[in-house]
Parts: C-alpha cells; sequence; structure tokens
C-alpha cells in the first residue's frame, strides 16, 4: 500500500506553515513537537503509521476555515480527525500533511425534543449524544461499537452503522443537518431541523465521503424514543447454512429485528472462553435476534421466532426472560473482538456484504483460504443486513504473517464482490481497500466519483491517497472527449 | 417544445442519445412515462430522452430486501410484484410513473417521518453522465459505504446529472396491520403539540397530520369528513396483536376520540399523501405525456378521484379554490408549523394542512406568493411549487432558492456529471 509520495518541497516550508497555523490557532493548539506528534501517528488501523509534518486543534469554525484556506493557498494537504478510531486508516496523516484535529468541537449546543434533534459539534462522542438524551427516554439510533470513543463527525465521515441499523439505518438515514467547510474555507450549511435538504442532497454525499470533501463544523441528527422493551433470543444451529436460512425465513416473515448477529463456531468458543455468556459450544452457528417495541410486539414476534428457528433445524434455543439475561446474551458478541484477541496475538477485522443467501458459500471458500494460507479466521456477521466481519487472526512478529493476513483479507474482500456484496460495509474504505476499489468499481465509476471530488475539493487537498487508488488531476478528468459534429444521428427509435 | 423524443431500448442507446446530443450541443429532457413533467420547471429542449422503454425487473429477492429494475419500469408494476411477497417501498411514494422517475423526484408520503425518504431506499444506481459515460454507484446489497454515496445524490436531482437507466432499491416488509386515532376539533397549534406527544411516545407511530376544519370536510372517508370541524391524525402500523396494543394505549394517552380500522385508515392516509384536497385540479399530472413517448407503457395516470364536497364558507379561503391557486409543499421545523403557516396568513389568503408531525406544510396559495411563503421560513426548511401552470414555473423559483455558496457548490457538482448542460437544463434551478 502506497501513499501519495510526500512533496518535499512542502516538507521544506514546513516552518513557514506552521508560524502561519499559528497566527490561526494560537498557542497548544499547534503541535510540531514529535513525541506529541506520536498520538497521532495512526488510528484504529495500526499497522499503518505516519507522523504528521504538523497537527492543528482550531476550536472555532472561523479557525478551521482559515486553516484550510491558509492550507488552499500554500499548497498543503490536510487529513480531518475525529476520535481516531477508523478501522479503515481514514486518520492515516501524510508526512507533507497537517492533520486537522477536530477534538476541541465538544459542545452540546442543543437539545430540541419539540423537533426531536439534536446539534453538536463534531467532536461530541456517538455514545455522549445518547447520554445527553438519556433521562427523558430518547437517544441516538447508529450504535458502532466504538461508540464510546468515536466521535459523531467521524461517524459523518464514514457513514457509521452499528448492530442495530437494519432497523433504524446508518448515520445517513439519521442526519439532519449539516454546518462544513470547504477547502477554500468557504462554510456552507444542509439541511437543518427539517427533513430533506434542498436543492441536491449533498448531505448524501458528504456523509460516507471519509473526509475527502469537507471539514464537519456541526452536525444535527434526529433522536428516537428508546423502544419499550427489548428481548433477545439466542438459537444455535448444527450448521452455518441453517443459521442463515433462518435468517432469510425470519425476514420473509416480514420481521426486522432490531438485531440480528451471527457468529460461528471459532468466534463461539473464543467468546465463550473470555466471557462465558452461556454460549452452546457444540453449534456450528449462534444467532442472537433481537426484538424491541411495545412489548405485546415483543412477545407475538418472539414467539413466532422461536417457531421459524425451529423449523429451519434450530438445536438450541433460549429466550431472555430478564435485561440481566439480554444483556448476557450480548455481551459474548460485544467481546467478541477482544476475545479473538486473547486467542492469537494479533487479529485483522475485516468489513465486506454479501447477499446473505451467499453465505454458506462465502464461509465455505473462506475456509479453503484459511487452510490455504494457514491463518485461522473467525466470522462475526450483522446477519441481517449481511455485513460479514471476518477476523484473521496472525502473529505480526512471525515475519511474513501481517502481509499473509492481509492478502487473506483482500481476498475475501473480493469474494464479497464476486458474489454480488461490497467491499465494505460500515468501516470504510480509507487506505486498507483503496487499492480494490478496482475490484468493485470500473474506471468510469471511479473517475465520475473523483470529478465529485473536483467540485468539492478542485486541488485535491483534502485527505489525499485514501478511498481511490488513482489520483488524477481535476483538468484531467473534466476533459471531455467527444467533440462538436463528429457523431452522426443515433440509430434509435424516435418520433 | 418537445421536436423529437429518443426512445432507448438499452442502456447502450441511451448512452449513444447522450452522446449525439452532446456532440451536436442539443439539450435534452429526460423522461420516465412523463407523469411528474408538472413537477420542477419546464425544460427548455428541443429533444426529449424517453427511458420508459428500458423497462423490467431485473432482479427481486425479498428475503435479501432488495429489488433491482431498469429506470423506465412502472411503479404499479413494481408496487404489485412487491405486494405480492408482502413488502413495499416503506416510503410511501405516491402512485404512477417510472422507478427512475421517482427516484429522480426524491419523492417521499408520510411515512416519512419513521421511514426516510426515496434517498433512503436508493441503494445502487446505473446511468449515463452528460458526459455520455455509462457509470454505476452504490451497491446492490442494503449495506454499503464504499465509495461515495452517489445514489442518494440522483433522488431528488431530476435527472440533472444523470439519466438513470438501472436502480436498485431496498424494500421491506409492508405493514400487516395499520390502524389510525383520531382526534377532532383541535387548532392548529394544539394540534401540531399533540402530534409531538404522540411523535414522543415509544409506540413508533408512524403517520403524524392534522386537517384544518375544510380540508377535513373533503375527505372521503365518512369519520373525516363527517368530524364537523378539524381532524388530526395518528397513525400506528405493524404486526396484528402489537397494532391492537399500542391503539389501546396511546388512545388513552391522547384522550383521542375515534380510530379508524386498516381500510379507512389506508384510505385516508392515500388522501394525505396526495394532498389532492387543494386546487380544484386533483390530477397529479398536469401536463400530458410528451408525444409519442412516455405515457404509452406506464400504467394510465388515473388516480383514484377524490371527492370534492366543498361546502361553501369552510376553511379561511372562503370555499372552493379557484384553478389559480399554486400548491406548495413546505419542509419545515416540526414545531414551526402552525406558527410559519399564521405569519403566512397574515398577508395571504392561503389553505393549509400539516403532514409529518407539523414540519409539512402544504398549502394552497394565490399566484405570486413565493416572497411571502419563503420569508416565513424564518426558522429554516424550504418550500417548493408542486403544482402550477409551466408558464408560471418558468418564472418563479420552482425550488428553494440556495445561499450563494450553497449554489456555487451545486453548480460544481452539476458540471461534474453534465458539463454541458445537456441533462434536463434548468429543471430544478435557472442556469443548472
Amino acid at each position: 500500500m502506497k501513499m501519495p509520495v510526500p512533496d518535499s518541497g512542502v516538507i521544506a516550508r514546513r516552518r513557514e506553515i506552521v508560524e502561519a497555523l499559528r497566527a490561526i490557532v494560537p498557542g497548544e493548539g499547534v503541535i510540531v513537537d514529535e513525541n506529541e506528534l506520536r498520538a497521532y501517528e495512526c488510528d484504529g488501523l495500526t499497522a499503518y503509521r505516519q507522523l504528521p509534518m504538523v497537527a492543528v486543534l482550531p476550536s472555532t469554525v472561523e479557525q478551521v476555515s482559515q486553516v484550510l484556506k491558509t492550507c488552499k493557498a500554500m499548497g498543503v494537504k490536510v487529513v480531518p480527525r475525529g476520535a481516531g478510531t477508523s478501522l479503515s486508516g481514514g486518520a492515516l496523516p501524510l508526512a507533507d500533511g497537517v492533520l486537522l484535529g477536530m477534538g476541541k468541537f465538544k459542545r452540546i449546543l442543543d437539545i430540541d425534543y419539540a423537533n426531536r434533534c439534536v446539534t453538536v459539534q463534531p467532536g461530541v462522542t456517538n455514545l455522549g449524544i445518547s447520554n445527553a438524551v438519556a433521562h427523558e427516554g430518547f437517544y441516538y439510533a447508529p450504535d458502532p461499537s466504538s461508540q464510546i470513543a468515536c466521535t459523531i463527525g467521524g461517524n459523518i465521515a464514514e457513514n457509521s452503522g452499528g448492530v442495530h441499523c437494519l432497523k433504524y439505518g446508518l448515520t445517513t438515514n439519521n442526519v439532519l443537518g449539516l454546518e462544513m467547510v470547504l477547502m477554500d474555507g468557504t462554510v456552507i450549511r444542509l439541511g437543518g431541523k427539517h427533513l430533506d435538504a434542498g436543492g441536491y442532497d449533498l448531505m448524501g454525499i458528504v456523509t460516507g465521503s471519509e473526509g475527502l470533501l469537507g471539514v464537519v463544523t456541526e452536525v444535527t441528527v434526529r433522536i428516537l424514543k428508546k423502544p419499550a422493551t427489548a428481548r433477545a433470543v439466542l438459537l444455535g444451529f448444527p450448521s452455518s447454512e441453517q443459521g442463515g436460512d433462518c435468517v432469510a425465513a425470519i425476514i420473509a416473515a416480514g420481521i426486522i429485528p432490531g438485531g440480528m448477529e451471527m457468529m460461528d463456531r471459532p468466534a463461539i468458543h473464543a467468546a465463550e472462553a473470555f466471557v462465558h455468556a452461556g454460549y452452546p459450544l457444540d453449534v456450528e452457528a449462534l444467532l442472537i435476534v433481537e426484538l424491541d417495541g411495545p412489548a405485546a410486539e415483543v412477545d407475538h414476534l418472539i414467539d413466532r421466532v422461536e417457531a421459524i428457528a425451529r423449523e429451519r433445524g434450530a438445536c438450541y434455543a433460549r429466550v431472555s426472560t430478564s435485561e440481566e439475561e439480554r444483556l448476557a446474551f450480548w455481551a459474548g458478541r460485544k467481546a467478541a473482538f477482544p476475545a479473538v484477541g486473547r486467542i492469537s496475538p494479533d487479529y485483522y477485522c475485516m468489513d465486506g456484504t454479501i447477499p446473505r443467501k451467499a453465505l454458506p458459500l462465502v464461509l465455505q471458500r473462506m475456509q479453503e483460504m484459511s487452510d490455504r494460507c494457514g491463518l485461522r479466521v473467525a466470522n462475526v456477521f450483522h446477519a441481517g443486513d449481511g455485513n460479514l466481519h471476518p477476523l484473521i487472526l496472525y502473529d505480526a512478529n512471525k515475519p511474513g504473517e501481517l502481509e499473509a493476513a492481509e492478502e487473506f483479507g483482500n481476498d475475501i474482500l473480493r469474494l464479497c464482490v464476486e458474489v454480488g456484496g461490497v467491499l465494505t460495509g460500515e468501516h470504510g474504505v480509507g487506505v486498507e481497500k483503496r487499492d480494490l476499489m478496482t475490484d468493485q468499481f470500473d474506471e468510469a465509476d471511479l473517475q465520475q466519483q473523483q470529478r465529485l471530488k473536483c467540485a468539492f475539493d478542485p486541488d485535491g487537498l483534502l485527505n489525499p491517497g485514501k478511498v481511490f487508488p488513482t489520483l488524477h488531476r481535476c483538468a484531467e478528468l473534466g476533459r471531455l472527449h467527444v467533440h462538436q459534429g463528429e457523431l452522426r444521428f443515433p440509430d434509435i427509435p424516435r418520433f | 417544445m418537445t421536436i423529437t423524443t429518443l426512445k432507448p431500448e438499452s442502456a447502450a442507446q441511451a448512452a449513444d442519445a447522450v452522446r449525439w446530443a452532446l456532440s451536436a450541443g442539443e439539450p435534452l429532457e429526460i423522461l420516465g412515462s412523463g407523469s411528474r413533467r408538472g413537477l420542477g420547471r419546464p425544460v427548455q429542449a428541443g429533444h426529449a430522452l424517453d427511458l420508459s422503454g428500458l423497462s423490467g425487473v431485473i432482479a427481486y429477492e425479498p428475503e435479501e430486501l432488495v429489488l433491482t429494475a431498469l429506470a423506465g419500469t412502472p411503479m404499479d408494476l413494481i408496487r404489485t410484484m412487491l405486494a405480492d411477497r408482502g413488502q413495499h417501498l416503506a416510503f410511501e411514494p405516491p402512485e404512477g410513473g417510472t422507478l427512475g422517475g421517482l427516484v429522480a423526484s426524491g419523492l417521499a408520503g408520510p411515512r416519512r417521518i419513521s421511514a426516510g425518504s426515496a434517498r433512503d431506499h436508493t441503494l445502487g444506481i446505473a446511468g449515463v453522465s452528460g458526459r455520455a459515460e455509462a457509470y454505476k454507484g452504490g451497491g446492490k446489497v442494503v449495506k454499503n459505504v464504499t465509495g461515495y454515496d452517489v445514489p442518494k445524490l440522483m433522488a431528488g436531482s431530476f435527472g440533472t446529472l444523470t439519466a438513470l437507466t438501472e436502480i436498485t432499491v431496498k424494500v421491506l416488509p409492508a405493514p400487516e396491520d395499520t390502524a389510525t386515532l383520531l382526534l377532532f376539533g383541535l387548532d392548529d397549534v394544539a394540534a401540531v403539540a399533540m402530534l409531538d406527544r404522540a411523535l414522543r411516545s415509544p409506540y413508533e407511530v408512524s403517520g403524524a397530520a392534522h386537517l384544518p376544519a375544510g380540508i377535513a370536510a373533503r375527505s372521503g372517508v365518512s369519520a373525516v369528513a363527517g368530524a364537523g370541524g378539524a381532524v388530526t391524525l395518528v397513525r400506528l402500523e405493524g404486526f396484528g396483536p402489537s397494532v391492537a396494543a399500542r391503539v389501546t394505549m396511546l388512545r388513552e394517552e391522547l384522550r383521542a376520540d375515534a380510530v379508524l380500522a386498516r381500510d379507512e385508515s389506508l384510505a385516508i392516509w392515500r388522501e394525505v399523501r396526495d394532498g389532492g384536497w387543494l386546487g380544484a385540479d386533483t390530477d397529479p399530472h398536469p401536463n400530458p405525456p410528451p408525444l409519442g413517448g412516455g405515457g404509452n407503457s406506464a400504467a394510465s395516470p388515473q388516480q383514484h378521484s377524490i371527492p370534492l364536497p366543498r361546502p361553501a364558507g369552510e376553511g379561511r379561503g372562503g370555499g372552493i379554490r379557484s384553478d389559480t391557486s399554486h400548491l406548495w409543499k413546505l419542509s419545515i421545523p416540526p414545531s414551526t408549523g402552525p406558527s410559519t403557516v399564521d405569519a403566512i396568513r397574515r398577508t395571504l389568503d392561503v389553505e393549509a394542512f400539516y403532514d409529518w408531525g407539523g414540519g409539512l406544510v402544504w398549502l394552497a396559495a394565490p399566484p405570486n406568493s413565493d416572497k411571502t411563503i419563503r420569508a416565513a421560513l424564518s426558522a429554516g426548511g424550504h418550500a417548493t411549487l408542486v403544482r402550477a401552470p409551466e408558464a408560471v414555473r418558468a418564472a418563479t423559483d420552482v425550488f428553494q432558492p440556495l445561499p450563494e455558496p450553497l449554489m456555487a457548490l451545486s453548480r460544481r457538482v452539476k458540471e461534474s456529471f453534465d458539463p454541458k448542460g445537456i441533462l434536463n437544463p434548468g429543471r430544478m434551478y435557472a442556469g443548472l
């Protein structure tokens, strides 16, 4: 994985750039000390590290605007960063770039129950929003597993999901308004407390744009009333195929559970050994199906789900009878990553989405790959929406294993695309899956996306080296290859 | 002003048509069945690109919750296909037209408040840009963050960025049952406060509308029309036992006056969705389909006609709206619905009703009201002129004018797809 070659001319101007930034953000807001910069050298994708040229931590929108405008004028690249929990390297710094940390934007600006929305600065954590409205029985629905740490600004950049997003949507489905700063310093507002933005749905494009289009400085999200009840049922199956069938049958019955998670045998064993959730150990696939809503509905649906599971060959079924038991069911799943971390020195978490019907095939092919490369794999799976998280077990201290794990991961993602799925369901492309983009998209698809980037950032200064495998100049992308009068009238039906 | 209609039979032919238009410098009006031609500004183009020949469902997998179809596929066909498997498009779009037209116009109905809009359900697209390049965006699975979310940008872009040739949408189980609580005689402020209370409850309200007396009287649902005053509507949907339980609890909590069971509930929300109570013209297709193209493959644009008993003296406007009134939709913060309408009423003779808990105002207003209406949106939001004669739509900002930095960005976005302004020029904004 190659990052853009650092521009030595820019690095040579470091002192001048630092001075320009210090004129905008006073005091400790500009970081140049190498030890202090270490804190920003990587995000959640720790295999890749790079010290930024300088880090700047603005605290006002005006400062963000001035920083971007100045960097544009000086031709300096900028990498925005929230809490740095990205699993795809979206916040990986550049040696010749400014790291723009949004950590000082921590205020909750407005809680508006009458319009059922909350307006916050981008550095507020995902869970911080839910906590701020919990006493009124509300919450913010998307719940990525990093929700204690990850910020809403980062959630916008990555269009984060979570275990409940089949029913409640991803970030993009829960955002009402944004304020953002473009690379030229322009501040624009999209949406607000109302539904649907006027004009083009730029909020839809900005959400999930991985920090390539602008820097978000304010976010308005909708909040929901907490479901009255939630109960979970734990289902074990003798094969993953039967587990997958059960998921399809539940959905075919018109049921969209609040959460529907699947784990394979290695993941079940690792989780059980770690948290003793009471999982059955003699099954090949374990499903956690959570129903939430009014008590009457949950009771009705729990019965139906149990009946469907029995029909589809479940060999184990346990319904939670108390809140403690429900949480215990989840404890194993939620601890699956650290649990796998206990049985292996390192693990590499993948994130592809597949059509659910392809699950047995994908698991089988993954096992074959695992046998071939000699690395074990454990699977946790957002079964409802087909989002697969294979965890590849490796040891970074053994020469070549990291590379082998990455190659195994790449093969898994190519397989996801091959069966009709996509490279990433919620973690983003970042640097991690950048070079696989050509497996999912044709050149024309990627060029059109890059032209869109040009509309926001014509000099390509914002977070370059992420998402797109090949960087093109906007002038080159904009060139039209059709010329006046060269074509005859097309031979298609006309009236 | 269409002179010639090009009707491709494949995506490759659609690309040929755009390539020709680009080389000849001839703008194209992009059409599905032409059923929503009256929405937006009239397009000044000598040629139409009629995509209704690109028709057919490519894949429908109920268990995967996705459907992929060619863009010109009639919505009535898709609707029937989904209904046969107990599914639907959850955002409750109006009937008729094509899938491409629906996505391009970004419409949604009363369930917008809980299920989102067309943009939330458009997972993948393929189409031809104004550069005559065929490309795709998004994917064919329900959860995907790979690359920019181009399908969302297509929703509501009115064919100004790309001539869509294929679309993948998320489909969801249709609710097994539905019921609607009715509250009688509330004024607008009290009604929106009551809708707020309903929406703050944990009962998963999926429709929240208020019909002032003059509007309620025009309903085809007897319990609404016969209420003798304003009617506030709160919809509950889902599995039978769940709906029954929630109706009981919420009825008590809101002190609702009556409950509409399934059939009448379905009927009243169709009326709310279509807004046909406002304006004498109940035909949602003010312009005929283009000559030769359009309308032929789509199902008949006939809608169920909405009865129009309008007792004189009902409503603030003093009875039946004349043909000259224009229809607006205002999307605003829900709590500001009544005060916004009130502010407009101070200077204009208007009729209005509320959906989305107060966040959507349907407004019939006299001609030349755009400035007054938009000046009333002080708390944010946008106003769209959804029905007016062509000459009016050509001369008025049909969509909310954007602040200049945002307009400049929108122009650059347009140029990134369509540098020569070949696709539906001017449909959304003059010069875009």
